[in-house]
């Protein structure tokens, strides 16, 4: 019976990762190594790789700092309309990135009194990075929030009210108390950020128009080089992103093995 | 006056904690705050330090008023009940927590780190972590970094709460001496009556908000100012009974109380050790018999049933005991020696005219 189970789990994974994974890595250098680097190397593809890499940077650091202020809001101060915030944070995971994208779309559209307005000063959103980075924050707003809610629950207030009555102010109480407390919960919040954020498709499709060289992500390139049949220019694009997942994962892993021993020494 | 609260009140929404409570705390004073979960001490406590805003009244510290000072200018050292050291300091960086914030030079807040780690025995111990340390060295280490500042008062949430009663009974002596020592004023948080009663200079009782009496732990126990202090102090008898021609009878025992007016019901209370038991049914008037005998260690407790169906405790020290050979269940003698008056919840103390309104009672 044990084996069994074991063999189950090992044949689940086999099937839903490893397999497909293997395939992948294989067929990416399957032309050879020249022919993959031509395709990793091309002026499309480091486009959207560099475009892909600005979005994720944006959205680390706007989650970072609004994903750790909503945490300490919601779970420190008491205001009206709380508990609804706090039950709309898992919205994002609940929808659809592709309704994530048309919503954007509807409210940024020319019909619309915002769109008229910024249009009329210039601003372009749609189409444009803003709306990119506008859905791609969509969709990774929940996972900083999530890490910190229960840490910050956990570690409760006492300590920062100790450190007030030691006369510290609130940034110093925040910088001195709470953020070191929270360090390892905002790595991990901010790579899962990282790994959705170089990951998404669906909402930053609809609100792009997926133009080359200006609105094309290293997704979208993908998802482009498929269905335009250059198939090793997808593999090649592919397996870059997951060779990046992968190294983001092992940091990942090693971050909360540091902080586990820290935590034991 | 070190510290003095006026009338103090706080609600929580529409749940009152705190209760229109004014007191005194004078320079140099061991206080406690003593009462039972909820009755609104911690949150005196908290009102003091800055942690929470009164709903209404007034706090003084030092003569200054300290209703509009946030809590980081009231000069307090606060000690939490779960020590909430910052995790992620070590031992002296804890303690040093203070003296960085108000930019002490590098030099002062080494000798101060290490003259407290010394005073408060944690010597060697500077560089370690507070997952570390036992909990007796985690309420040490958060009483030296509450004291680096060197504040004007010590406030105590339930300091002893968290550690085993081995550790707890090594500490309650350790404060005391740290006390003597330092001599800053501290106020205390406990629901332990027996602490209250060992560190305190003077006790003050609270329940369900209300400040209940204030007193020495001697005043506190020998003369109670309600039914709540008696019985949430010690151990007391209460019996409840009518005036009637100058004496309360309850049942066959009979409590002189000249100058009350007939027909007022009264609250007899006297302690255990008021209570002298024989095992020679002709040594007292009264007649009872022998329920139970409890160790308690250092004296026996003896529950008796008495010929009307009161049930009473007695305490007797060990010599007693052994000269008397009790067996359960036997017939016994006892008589009530001193007992008091106490005022019923919600009335004020019933003061008869002419004394005494205790004294020894012949059996």
């Amino acid at each position: 019976m044990k084996q069994f189970l074991i063999t189950t789990v090992w044949l689940y994974f086999g099937v839903l990762l490893i397999g497909p994974i293997a395939y992948l890595s294989a067929q990416s250098f399957g032309e050879g190594v020249t022919a993959f680097w031509q395709e990793i190397t091309k002026p499309e593809a480091v486009h959207g790789f560099a475009l892909t890499a600005e979005i994720t940077a944006i959205v680390l650091v706007v989650n970072v700092v609004f994903g750790t202020m909503t945490a300490l809001v919601l779970t420190r101060q008491r205001f009206l309309g709380r508990t609804l915030l706090s039950g709309v944070i898992d919205l994002p995971f609940a929808v659809s990135p592709v309704i994530a994208g048309f919503m954007l779309i509807l409210l940024f559209g020319p019909e619309t009194m915002l769109g008229t307005l910024l249009g009329a000063a210039g601003i372009k959103v749609l189409f444009a990075l803003p709306a990119m980075v506008f859905a791609t924050l969509f969709v990774t707003f929940p996972f900083v929030v999530r890490e910190l809610t229960p840490l910050l629950q956990t570690i409760g207030a006492e300590s920062e009210e100790a450190a007030r009555t030691l006369g510290a102010n609130e940034w110093q109480v925040f910088l001195r108390v709470t953020l070191p407390s929270l360090r390892w919960g905002l790595i991990y919040g901010a790579t899962l950020t990282v790994a959705r954020a170089i990951g998404e498709f669906g909402a930053v499709l609809v609100v792009s128009g997926n133009i080359l060289m200006l609105t094309q992500t290293a997704t979208l390139h993908i998802y482009q080089s498929y269905v335009d049949f250059n198939y090793v220019a997808a593999n090649a694009v592919a397996f870059t992103l997951l060779a990046v997942s992968f190294g983001i994962l092992t940091v990942l892993e090693i971050a909360k093995s540091r902080a586990a021993a820290a935590q034991q020494a | 006056m070190k510290i003095e609260v006026r009338e103090l009140s706080k609600r929580f929404g529409s749940v009152p904690a705190v209760s229109d409570v004014s007191f005194a705390v004078r320079e140099g004073e061991l206080l406690g705050l003593l009462g039972p979960s909820g009755s609104g001490k911690t949150t005196v406590l908290r009102l003091i330090a800055g942690l929470e805003t009164p709903t209404s009244g007034e706090i003084f510290i030092d003569g200054r008023r300290v209703n509009d000072l946030p809590v980081q200018q009231r000069n307090i050292g606060f000690v939490f009940q779960h020590y909430a050291l910052f995790k992620h300091l070590t031992v002296f960086d804890n303690v040093a927590f203070g003296l960085k914030i108000q930019k002490w030079r590098r030099s002062d807040v080494e000798a101060r780190v290490t003259e407290l780690l010394r005073l408060m025995g944690l010597e060697g111990l500077g560089r370690r972590y507070p997952h570390q340390l036992s909990g007796g060295q985690r309420q040490r280490v958060a009483i030296a970094r509450a004291l680096a500042p060197r504040p004007s008062v010590l406030l105590l949430d339930e300091p002893f709460g968290a550690v085993d009663a081995k550790v707890r009974q090594e500490l309650r002596e350790w404060l005391i001496r740290l006390h003597d020592d330092l001599n800053v004023t501290s106020l205390f948080v406990t629901h332990d009556q027996e602490e209250a009663m060992e560190v305190s200079d003077r006790i003050i009782v609270f329940s369900k908000g209300r400040l209940e009496q204030v007193g020495s732990p001697a005043e506190v126990y020998e003369e109670p100012a309600s039914e709540f202090v008696a019985r949430f102090i010690g151990s007391m008898n209460i019996l409840e009974g009518e005036v009637k021609n100058g004496q309360v009878r309850v049942g066959s025992l009979e409590f002189p109380a000249p100058g009350f007016q007939d027909g007022q019901r009264l609250l007899v209370g006297f302690r255990p050790y008021y209570v002298k038991v024989s095992e020679d049914p002709a040594r007292f008037r009264q007649q009872a018999r022998l329920r139970h005998v409890y160790f308690l260690g250092v004296a026996y407790r003896l529950e008796i049933e008495t010929s009307d169906g009161l049930i009473l405790r007695s305490r007797m020290n060990k010599e007693e005991f052994r000269q008397c050979r009790f067996e359960v269940g036997q017939p016994v003698s006892y008589a009530v020696t001193h007992f008091r008056f106490l005022p019923q919840e919600g009335k004020p103390v019933p003061t008869p005219e002419p004394p005494p309104i205790s004294g020894p009672l012949t059996p």
